[in-house]
């Protein structure tokens, strides 16, 4: 790669050829605004915040967009730059309705720490009063999550993230000019658009314009009846993130401390979803082990990720047949506890308020289907995203980084290293397998599975097992799961296990989990570091198999009898909806 | 039977939207009545160009002239001139400076200082019939090219001939094709951009309809000189009769073989389709275009990388103009010297012109660059209607801005017009006279880019609106003098950092009228009054002293609002005035003007 000889703002530096002058600029730590560029996703140039000057050109360029050439003198901040960038942003915030006080993004807000840097006014606005209120555009019926235009500052970011992460393109640009406002076609319910919730598009948002539906206020009030048992459960992917919310660096194992906070709320009772993951694996274990028995049919999908689960009702109905019946983890939770813990306390379902904490903004629409609950109540009643958590405990006052470890104990919170890897792509197959292939060989086979590991799009493995070759493979993210099914159209190969997540990277990269910064994005790798805090776990857990969980064992011993017993079924396992995208149109 | 007589009836939008297809209907009727069916062609051609005397008919051989042609003047054409051979004096055209009447289409004024090179067709063949094309020299360019030259000569030439873009951006086209030609793929293509936007602009309309050859030869040409096979023609879908006959031009050309495989018996194959537009303005952007025609949202992509090396599915792509297209064959059939020989040395060649607004000869023109802007004005135009004063040429459209009284010697070409503060543009000429408001026409310009906005980028989408919204402050009487200061810090930040061509020249006319008419600005937010009597907040016609008392203004008002004796100076009734301005254009001596009210207080 040849090396170039620039300078910016007067300081000579060489630099790789094929580099942009952001690029450049950031490798030296010189400083240049940007909104709309989100590496890999985003890279439209369109802001124009970034915007530079080279010697000899008269018009001003986006750095982001921009290649270095040999030679180039670079500005990038003189009176002009800033008066640009000042009046640009000052545009944008005559168009935005200001409500930091309860945004979910006051405090992790890319637009504001603009505002804040440029000692924007907000000009326009004082002298002309707020922007077109009509023509805000706001939509929640869907109970997941927000699309709130008058936030939006048209970056354009959830569109790309929305085309190239899920594949589904179910949130693009309508009408033009200064009319532009981000939806589903013709602001159609987002319900009904064909959004599988995989909440990418949150996650590519620098505002507060797409958000989850906050539920923190009835988690609130929920906490203060006293006729109610608050019982809490929180998912393996939780701890590898909840940090962030906090400052601690990315890939912070905070297990202990979340727990802790958990107390400190004031919650009854505190599970762990991890439990249940285990148990998913003994249902869903012995689920395939019979369809090995009666050779099919096969691939078997796994079943546990709501994002996946809405996008094969949607856009592959026909392959219903494939998915496990087994609920996901939160939902068998949540069913064993409104009966198996409610009938141990000698509580009334009716007054259980059963809460999950969330790496995903799919499960709020996942407790609320019809299946989930019975006798007139709900086996989930509330979902918190970890981003909401994380408001709650700041809300609060409590001081997290402070807090002490602590650890639950007892039943529906103990778990193996095999149920804490769920949160990782490639971690219920590697759970499955150890547990699937040890009952089948019986004897002890390998704890590992490290081919599964790791965020290429599609990894695939065979085993043999008792004498058998089984195929499995690992899909995560929309764009993967439409390629595969593009190659199951053409394979010969049979696949026997498909593990199947919604988002890219697995749960730890969910839509509810902490908000990255664009720019953080493109220097972390955020997914690898948050995985390594589940797999960590595992390694120093004491039990790496779900089937060596001894709680998971008494609850078949007492309760439920053995894996996919008629109460198994009653209780975790579920049914599944053919569905179609704008089945609601007139 | 040889025809003796040819009746060429024009069939551009603007005369068939006056009937000119049911003329020919008529024709054809009383042709057959007549029984000399036989002897006389009748023709649908294209544009004639002189648009304001539409619809317009040319007889051969004796090229008589006639306007204003109706369906009820038909029998008298054939019975008298046809049949009888003598030529219907009251169609021709008025000799403005003598009685007479002017027979010949050669002898009018308008046509003397035009040279038709890409109209060269229009009004001269029938578009829907091949062979008239080519016994025009049609298609001969692309046999020579195919047959005699190589790739390289082909850019060698369109270099020499100097030839620069006519659809605004004025790059040169030889060193465009160049471009395209360097960058190494197998699949290459090459775009037409039909998207014609610019308001009042119509010169590429005519050229698809009266000549849609001449475009699809070019292409060819094209195609062969870059290394494309594959050609995109993108009409907006406001012009179906363009579209029709683009349509049809493609099957002939098809079937003559000069288009599709192995042309002349060469290994070039070329084919050409259709994409309509959908009524977005930006769309005729490159960018934006290509995308479009890829089956997204029309918005504009940051250049680099240019069409030209990835451009349409990420291809190299040469994206030209209709005009521009329509001059290639003329290079390769008579020249590149030949081309250079006509215009200016920096821009060789003709240009064509939209004429319209206060102007009496509206239409199409083709000029030489070089010639001045009055003269195309006066000499061609036929100067301001009403005897009204004139004030401003807009060029360029949405894009441009406005050349003033001072620079009307100017001589048109690329360089001489973005000296002034204007551009060339796609050629919209509109002449604007003492009754135009400025602010208002700069806040007409800006309406339709803040309308026509992709939304993309931050500068275009909100800063043309607040530009926008200051206008309509403005012109409501509630603008203040910070203002127009304002106008000028988002005009100028806009132009420097918008992301395509819509934004970068968006602030040009508010710019240009704020420049040249500051004192009609300054009248608007101090004296809050419009002197050209057209923002209805801030208008108050008022007759002044020199008024002769000769009732014309009282005879023209609608609402009865003006009062006085013949011979004494006249009065008008603010409070029935509904500010139409037709007592202004009525007084002979312009005593009636809009000024600011003095009004009493009484306590």
């Amino acid at each position: 790669m040849n090396k170039l000889n620039i300078t910016i703002n007067g300081l000579p530096l060489t630099v790789s050829e094929g580099k942009t002058i952001l690029e450049a600029a950031t490798e030296h730590n010189i400083y240049i605004p940007r909104l709309c560029f989100l590496k890999d996703i985003h890279e439209e140039g369109n802001c124009r915040l970034c915007s530079i000057k080279i010697e000899g050109d008269k018009q001003l360029k986006p750095a982001c967009k921009t290649m270095v050439k040999d030679n180039m003198n670079i500005i990038t901040d003189d009176q002009e730059i800033y008066d640009t960038v000042s009046m640009n942003l000052e545009l944008l915030t005559h168009r935005h309705h200001f409500e930091c006080f309860k945004c979910s993004r006051e405090d992790n807000c890319e637009f504001l720490d603009l505002l804040r840097k440029y000692s924007i006014d907000n000009e326009f606005s004082q002298l002309y009063g707020q922007y077109d209120e009509q023509n805000y555009y706001y939509q929640d019926e869907n109970g997941v999550m927000i699309i709130d235009s008058s936030k939006c500052i048209l970056c354009g970011r959830c569109v790309s993230a929305c085309e190239k992460l899920s594949g589904l393109s179910v949130l693009n640009f309508n009408n033009r000019g200064n009319k532009t406002y981000v939806g589903p076609a013709l602001f159609h319910d987002l319900a009904d658009s064909g959004c599988i919730y995989c909440g990418k598009c949150i996650q590519a948002c620098p505002t507060g314009a797409l958000r989850e539906k906050d539920d923190i206020k009835a988690v609130e009030r929920a906490l203060r009846d006293k006729t109610k048992k608050v019982v809490v459960q929180v998912a393996p992917a939780v701890r590898a993130a909840l940090g962030e919310a906090f400052g601690l660096p990315i890939g912070t194992d905070v297990e202990g401390k979340l727990f802790s906070a958990l107390k400190a709320l004031g919650v009854h009772e505190i599970m762990d979803t991890n439990f249940t993951a285990d148990l998913t694996i003994l249902e869903e274990g012995t689920e395939f082990i019979k369809r090995l028995e009666n050779n099919g049919p096969f691939p078997m999908f796994t079943s546990c990720s709501p994002g996946w689960v809405n996008m094969l009702e949607l856009y592959y109905p026909e392959f219903i047949g494939n998915l496990s019946t087994c609920k996901s983890p939160q939902q068998m939770a949540g069913a064993l506890i409104k009966t198996y813990y409610a009938e141990k306390m000698g509580y009334d379902p009716k007054d259980i308020v059963s809460i999950s904490i969330m790496p995903c903004i799919a499960k709020k629409a996942e407790a609320r289907r019809d299946e989930m609950g019975r006798d007139g109540y709900k086996d989930v009643d509330y979902v918190l995203t970890t981003r909401e958590f994380s408001r709650l405990i700041k809300r609060r006052g409590i001081d997290f980084n402070a807090l002490e470890d602590s650890k639950p104990f007892g039943m529906l919170s103990s778990y193996t290293g095999a149920g804490v890897i769920f949160g990782a792509t490639g971690g219920v197959m590697e759970a499955a397998l150890r547990t699937v292939s040890e009952i089948l060989e019986e004897k002890p086979t390998p704890i590992e599975f490290k081919e599964l590991r790791g965020n290429q799009e599609i990894k695939e493995a065979s085993y043999s097992i008792k004498g058998q070759t089984i195929n499995v493979a690992v899909v995560h993210g929309g764009i993967s799961i439409k390629q595969f099914f593009k190659h199951l159209e053409t394979t010969d190969k049979t696949y026997h296990f498909v593990e199947f997540m919604g988002c890219v990277g697995g749960c730890i990269n969910g839509g509810g989990q902490p908000v990255v910064k664009a720019q953080i994005q493109e220097q972390v790798d955020v997914k690898s570091l948050r995985a390594a805090v589940l797999y960590k776990i595992d390694d120093k857990a004491n039990l790496r198999k779900s089937h060596e969980n001894q709680f998971v064992k008494e609850l078949y011993d007492t309760y439920l009898e053995k894996p996919n017993s008629h109460k198994s079924h009653e209780l975790l396992h579920t049914t599944y909806q053919k569905r179609a995208p704008y089945a609601k149109i007139d | 039977m040889l025809e003796r007589i040819q009746v060429l009836i024009c069939g551009g939008t603007g005369c068939m939207s006056s009937h000119s297809k049911e003329i020919k209907k008529a024709f054809e009727d009383e042709l057959i009545a007549l029984g000399i069916k036989e002897e006389v062609g009748l023709i649908l051609t294209g544009c004639f160009g002189l648009c304001e005397k539409g619809p317009v008919i040319v007889i051969y051989p004796d090229e008589t002239f006639y306007s204003h042609v109706k369906v009820s003047d038909v029998r008298t054409i054939c019975e008298e001139h046809l049949l009888k051979g003598r030529p219907v004096m009251n169609l021709m055209v008025n000799d403005p400076n003598a009685k007479t009447k002017i027979k010949q289409m050669s002898q009018l004024k308008f046509y003397a200082k035009q040279k038709r090179i890409a109209l060269r067709n229009c009004g001269q063949i029938n578009p829907l019939d091949i062979k008239e094309y080519i016994a025009r020299d049609g298609y001969l360019a692309l046999a020579k090219v195919l047959t005699e030259l190589s790739s390289d000569d082909v850019i060698d030439e369109m270099i020499a001939s100097g030839l620069k873009g006519r659809g605004g951006g004025g790059f040169p086209t030889g060193v465009k094709w160049q471009f395209a030609r360097r960058s190494e793929s197998d699949i290459k293509y090459v775009i037409c951009n039909a998207d014609e936007g610019d308001p009042g602009a119509f010169m590429d309309r005519a050229i698809l309809e009266g000549d849609p050859h001449s475009i699809l030869e070019a292409m060819a040409i094209c195609g062969y000189a870059i290394g494309s096979n594959q050609g995109y023609i993108y009409v907006r879908a406001e012009y179906p009769v363009a579209v029709e006959r683009l349509k049809h031009a493609i099957n002939e050309a098809k079937e003559y073989g000069l288009l599709g495989e192995r042309i002349f018996d060469t290994d070039f194959s070329f084919d050409i389709d259709i994409r309509l537009g959908a009524g977005a303005f930006v769309c005729g952007e490159e960018t934006a275009l290509i995308r479009s025609i890829e089956g997204y949202r029309g918005m504009p992509t940051t250049k680099p990388p240019f069409p030209a090396v990835k451009g349409l599915w990420d291809k190299p792509t040469n994206v030209n103009n209709v005009e521009t297209l329509a001059n290639v064959p003329v290079i390769f059939l008579k020249g590149a010297s030949f081309f250079r020989s006509i215009g200016t040395d920096k821009s060789p060649g003709t240009k064509v012109f939209a004429l319209g607004g206060k102007i009496n000869n509206t239409g199409l023109v083709e000029v030489p660059m070089g010639v001045s802007l009055r003269e195309v004005v006066y000499d061609i135009g036929g100067g301001i209607p009403a005897k009204r004063k004139f004030k401003a040429i807009q060029t360029g459209g949405p894009s441009g801005g406005c050349i003033t009284e001072k620079d009307l010697d100017t001589k048109i070409d690329f360089d001489n017009l973005t000296a002034l503060g204007s551009m060339m543009g796609s050629g919209g000429m509109i002449i604007m006279d003492e009754d135009n408001c400025m602010v208002d026409v700069a806040r007409f310009y800006l309406d339709f880019t803040v309308d026509e906005s992709c939304g993309k980028c931050t500068p275009c989408r909100e800063g043309t609106k607040q530009m926008l919204d200051i206008l309509n402050r403005i012109c409501e009487g509630n603008g203040t003098l910070e203002d127009i200061d304002e106008l000028e810090r988002l005009g100028q930040m806009i132009k420097k950092t918008s992301l395509c061509g819509l934004g970068q020249t968006a602030p040009n006319p508010v710019l240009s009228t704020i420049k040249h008419f500051k004192d009609e600005y300054i009248a608007h937010v101090v004296d809050k009054n419009c002197p050209a009597g057209v923002c209805s907040n801030l208008t108050n016609f008022v007759i002044h002293d020199n008024c002769i008392g000769c009732t014309k203004c009282a005879r023209n008002c609608p609402v009865n609002a003006i009062s006085g004796w013949p011979k004494q100076i006249h009065t008008i009734d603010q409070d029935l005035c509904i500010k139409c301005g037709a007592c202004k254009k009525a007084c002979p001596v312009g005593a009636i003007t809009s000024d600011v009210l003095l009004k009493e207080v009484s306590l």
